[in-house]
């Protein structure tokens, strides 16, 4: 169970296992663990095994690729044919996809069977997970803490070893930030890489899918599957296919890390700062350089994003109407009460709080104000980046500014929920590929993890790194207690 | 700046979401708050900066006007909440 995904694809082409046998015993320990830790909104196991004794058979044809056979959960804003796919709301509580998101086909042509949907934060909005319809996910290494959001089913899951990987989503920090608090590595690409077609929008300009592993190693050979140009999203990138692994054994003598000095300023205390230190201690001791980078505009980038993200949200959820698919309300009048009654009943608090704001930044007399003021402020945190990393290869900062916290502590107040995010929403707002993984363990035995940037397509120097990093320590490899 | 229930009223009115009287009064007070958190961009110099839609630099691609799609009307309308020889229905608009 606490095989890595690179180990679990040579057990199977050494005839050592079977695709089937493995889907079996992740989907036993779903079954054991799933009722505390809420991680999965859906199971199908007749499905999972369908899938497997395909790929079994496409190994016994010799037709099997890397990763064919080996298991892995999707979260459920991907939109997967046949699967229930919620979004982790109620207005999509009864909606089975009529087809499948491109991130669900390259899963299936490469032959990996799909374990469940994993829970999230309804419409990826929130940072603890608790806002899903469906309840919220415990963190496994404490119960009575939040996983992080809002891919905190996936992040849970892979923590548990219910899943040997998953998919996420980050619009603002959603695959780090849970990455980051369950003790796993997760991987956010460089905006446009991956596409969007089938990944049910919050905000389009800055949601991205990204892979959710053990190890760096996974998450590279994962975005190796999960990468591609597709016409269906008008902003996915066309380039040649890459290898996302090639620089995992580069040694790092030379390498140049930023530090922002506006990340590690008087917010960094106690266990993160620490546990940071140390890793940049550790990345010296292995070749690397270390340089003080400026991003001196990042303080606002928490700022732009509320006025952005919401107002992107706005325009993508005007979809859910009653009409179409998803949820309708039972009794209405007139069209107007209809959409007015499904939304009410059928959206959550903090869903409704994000379009509200974003209404109201797009009306008429505060649109340059609010939006247009935002899109500046983002291009000033994008020239930041620029800048930094005319100095530095890489860019190294804590993930969250804390470990996980106690479910409900920060559900009373919006604004504290959302500086969760303070380190990795300006990544986002620039568009370029940031992780998260694993450095150390605060005093109360839960992870910290540590972010890395990179810039505009250097996704495999960034696993390189961090890979190196994990070949010098075994943080990425503990497991909770019990699991 | 500071949101009146009348504004909020207007919001939820022209995001389509249904509040009564005590939703008001709390959404009143997390929008405040939420706004509070926004103003910080106010202080900022942007004069001259131009803004920043989108993390690429992007033009819409263009295709040939061919027919890609299949036709999988039964199937998109399965899930949708009501609908009647191939449409969906919904409240009368026009009398």
């Amino acid at each position: 169970m606490n095989k890595t995904i690179k180990q679990l694809s040579a057990l199977l082409s050494a005839g050592k296992a079977s695709s089937v046998e493995l889907c079996q015993d992740y989907l036993a320990h779903i079954q054991t663990q799933n009722a505390t830790l809420n991680a999965f909104i859906s199971v199908d196991n007749d499905k999972t095994l369908a899938e497997a004794r395909a790929a079994d058979a496409l190994r016994t044809s010799g037709q099997a690729g890397l990763l064919t056979g080996v298991p892995i959960a999707h979260k459920d804003i991907f939109c997967a044919e046949g699967w229930l796919t919620t979004c982790g709301s109620k207005i999509l509580s009864n909606f089975v996809s009529p087809y499948d998101a491109h991130v669900i086909e390259q899963f299936k042509a490469a032959g990996m069977p799909c374990l469940g949907k994993t829970n999230m934060d309804e419409f990826a909005m929130g940072s603890s997970n608790e806002t899903s319809f469906y309840g919220p996910v415990r963190n496994p290494w404490d119960t009575t803490r939040v996983p992080g959001g809002s891919s905190g089913g996936s992040a849970a899951c892979v923590a548990a070893r219910m899943a040997p990987a998953a998919t996420g989503t980050d619009t603002g920090g959603s695959i780090r930030q849970p990455a980051a608090l369950c003790g796993i590595t997760g991987l956010k690409p460089t905006y446009g890489i991956v596409s969007r077609y089938g990944m049910i929008a919050f905000a389009s300009s800055l949601d991205q899918g990204g892979p959710m592993a053990q190890t760096a190693e996974d998450c590279g050979l994962l975005l190796n599957v999960m990468a591609g140009f597709d016409t269906r999203d008008s902003t996915c990138l066309e380039r040649p296919k890459e290898d996302y692994t090639r620089s995992l054994n580069q040694p790092l003598a030379g390498l140049k890390i930023g530090l922002p000095r506006e990340f590690f300023g008087p917010g960094l205390v106690g266990d993160t700062a620490k546990a940071v230190e140390e890793a940049i201690s550790q990345l010296i001791k292995l070749g690397a350089e270390t340089v003080e980078v400026g991003l001196p505009n990042s303080g606002l980038s928490v700022a732009a994003y509320y006025v952005l993200a919401p107002a992107e949200a706005s325009s993508n959820l005007s979809r859910f109407d009653g009409v179409r698919y998803g949820y309708r309300t039972p009794e209405y009048g007139d069209l107007t009460d209809m959409y007015e009654k499904t939304r009410a009943e059928g959206f959550g608090s903090e869903v409704k709080r994000r379009i509200m704001i974003g209404a109201y930044v797009l009306s008429h007399g505060y649109y340059d104000a609010y939006y247009i003021q935002a899109q500046k402020l983002r291009r000033l945190i994008a020239n930041d980046f620029t800048t930094a990393f005319q100095q530095c290869d890489v860019i190294l900062s804590p993930t969250a500014p804390s470990t996980a916290f106690k479910l409900g502590e920060k559900t009373a107040d919006p604004v504290e929920m959302y500086l969760s995010d303070i380190y990795t929403i300006a990544v986002n707002l620039a568009g370029l590929p940031g992780m998260s993984l694993p450095c150390g363990f605060d005093a109360q035995g839960l992870p910290i993890g540590m972010q890395l940037i990179g810039n505009y397509f250097d996704e495999a120097r960034m696993l390189g790194v961090a890979h190196q990093y994990q070949l010098a320590t075994d943080w990425h490899a503990r497991a909770p207690q019990g699991i | 700046m500071s949101l009146s229930p009348q504004d909020v009223e207007r919001i939820a009115k022209l995001a389509r979401i249904r509040v009564n009287g005590d939703e008001v009064m709390a959404y009143q007070s997390q929008l405040n708050n939420i706004f509070g958190l926004i103003e910080a961009m106010q202080a900022v110099d942007t004069a001259g900066i131009a803004p920043m839609s989108h993390a690429q630099d992007l033009f819409q691609r263009l295709r040939p006007d061919v027919v890609t799609e299949p036709n999988r009307r039964d199937a998109f309308q399965a899930v949708a909440p009501q609908t009647e020889n191939g449409l969906y229905l919904v409240p009368k608009v026009i009398e």
